[in-house]
């Protein structure tokens, strides 16, 4: 992103904060359907629910996203190329001015599919894989998933696709291995990109095990300095900011403000990590439809106000971290107003440590495929291979992602 | 997305005709607008309606500078917007126009 901008007083943080007429990053999950069962997915995807939207549907709420403007939709799921309609509403998405970048595990990109997806202008792939190596990444993703998503990678660099997205969840498991994440994606000519493990869907059954340690998230942060530029991270590790320097982004938590989900059966979430019926704001399907919610529903009203720092209001950081992430709170038990359960100052740590008898919400829906397991052995046998603004002219170094 | 060639952007000369690039759409917002390149997926913060209403009518003026004037850009603030119309020009959200 760039801004441009005359000097007029204001932080842009700010605006944004009060929410926009419509959202500047929008995620729409299409199918909760996936051939994958990854221990950390936010969405609990698996098994296809009955009342998800039809393709009609679908195109009228393409077609309402055309009128409000979004430029372009984060398409993902489940696996989203697995509906028989997804090239339909694709193409139906760019005929009607709304760009598509769409997370995949790779499983469908046929070197047909490379082909179509090189010649076009209009869409980008996001490909899903969290670890430099097969050993690192199965473990979460599934046997098989890493030779699946390199041969995807294999296919639309032989197409001629330069700079899809190639998608790490960064874990204790794979932070290691950011460099050889780095190289890989080089070799495909590719475009990494990093984020932030979420305790939400079958995530919070793993993030006590899988979650980087305090060590790891300030070698996390040195990386991004030193080494993360042209590296994307969806403004995921703003909580990082509390050790010095904000990392490029908008660095505030966008969550019902410019950002949102619409998951497949057209519940309006705000935001992708947090799917729960605490965080639902509306349905595309009741009256005005995703307009009426965006613009006028009751928790986008309320998260659009002014939020209370509550227990980090002391703290000399709070501007930096901006109290961290809603959805890692919610999903580990802390409170809204506290500090996230990652907090480089290390008070989430304490805060979990004091939770007591505090029960951590569950996420729900769930549609996995096999009843949720709440232990997973996620431990690779081996150890993982460890080679491997505000100004009147603001230039930073952010991309529509 | 195969990326395409891109030639260099142009410097912003305020003295030159300029327009809005075909593939970019902008989107009013309170504190300004939000302005899309579909060709580059880039996405830019304009933070002043004045600055929309500079990118909007461009190519009815035959300056960049008129195009500031007409909306009302006061001269002392002149140097601001021409820095942000050369950020534009520099991420290709505006091009200079064939007179």
């Amino acid at each position: 992103m760039t801004l441009a901008a005359p000097d007029t007083g204001f932080r842009l943080v700010d605006r944004f904060e009060q929410g926009l007429d419509a959202p500047i990053c929008l995620t729409w999950e299409l199918t909760y359907a996936c051939n994958l069962a990854c221990v950390h997915c936010l969405s609990s995807s698996g098994r296809r629910d009955p009342r998800e939207l039809s393709t009609g549907e679908c195109k009228a709420l393409i077609d309402e996203f055309e009128r409000m403007q979004i430029f372009y939709v984060n398409i993902g799921g489940g696996e989203p190329t697995i509906r028989s309609d997804f090239w339909e509403l694709v193409d139906y998405a760019t005929d009607h001015h709304v760009g598509v970048k769409f997370s995949t595990n790779g499983s469908r990109i046929t070197e047909a599919v490379a082909d179509r997806l090189a010649a076009s202008d209009y869409v980008d792939v996001q490909l899903s894989l969290d670890g430099a190596t097969a050993e690192v990444n199965d473990a979460v993703r599934g046997e098989g998933s890493f030779a699946t998503a390199v041969t995807a990678m294999e296919r639309l660099a032989a197409a001629g696709f330069v700079g899809f997205k190639l998608s790490v969840v960064v874990t204790r498991h794979n932070v290691g291995q950011l460099d050889a994440f780095r190289a890989l994606a080089d070799r495909y000519g590719a475009q990494l990109r990093l984020t932030r493990l979420r305790p939400a869907g079958r995530g919070a059954d793993v993030w006590d095990e899988l979650h980087p340690t305090a060590d790891q998230q300030r070698e996390l942060y040195d990386w991004l300095v030193a080494r993360g530029e042209d590296v994307l991270t969806g403004d995921s590790f703003f909580h990082l900011a509390a050790y010095g320097d904000a990392l490029p982004g908008l660095n505030l938590c966008g969550a019902g403000r410019v950002v949102c989900l619409v998951d497949p059966v057209g519940d309006v979430y705000a935001c992708p990590f947090a799917i729960h019926r605490e965080f639902l704001a509306g349905n595309v399907r009741g009256p005005g439809g995703f307009t009426a919610v965006w613009r006028g529903s009751e928790l986008f009203t309320e998260l659009r106000s002014p939020q209370s720092a509550g227990a980090c209001a002391s703290c000399g950081h709070y501007d930096a971290c901006r109290g961290g992430c809603m959805a890692a709170k919610f999903f580990t038990g802390l409170p809204l107003d506290g500090p996230d359960p990652e907090c480089v100052l290390g008070h989430g740590e304490q805060a979990l440590g004091a939770r007591g008898a505090v029960v951590a919400p569950r996420p729900s829906p769930d549609h996995s495929a096999r009843p949720r397991r709440v232990a997973v052995a996620l431990t690779p046998t081996h150890r993982p291979d460890r080679r491997c603004d505000e100004r009147p002219l603001a230039g930073s170094a952010l991309r529509a992602e | 997305m195969t990326t395409t060639t891109t030639t260099p952007a142009p410097v912003y000369d305020p003295a030159r005709p300029w327009a809005l690039h075909p593939r970019v759409a902008l989107r009013p917002e309170s504190f300004g607008a939000l302005a899309y390149h579909f060709g580059t997926r880039r996405l830019s913060f304009l933070k002043s309606r004045t600055l929309l209403s500079v990118v909007e009518s461009l190519s009815d003026h035959p300056s960049g500078l008129a195009a500031c004037r007409a909306a009302g850009v006061p001269d002392e603030a002149l140097p601001a917007y021409e820095r942000a119309l050369a950020t534009l020009a520099d991420t290709g959200m505006i091009c200079e126009r064939v007179a």
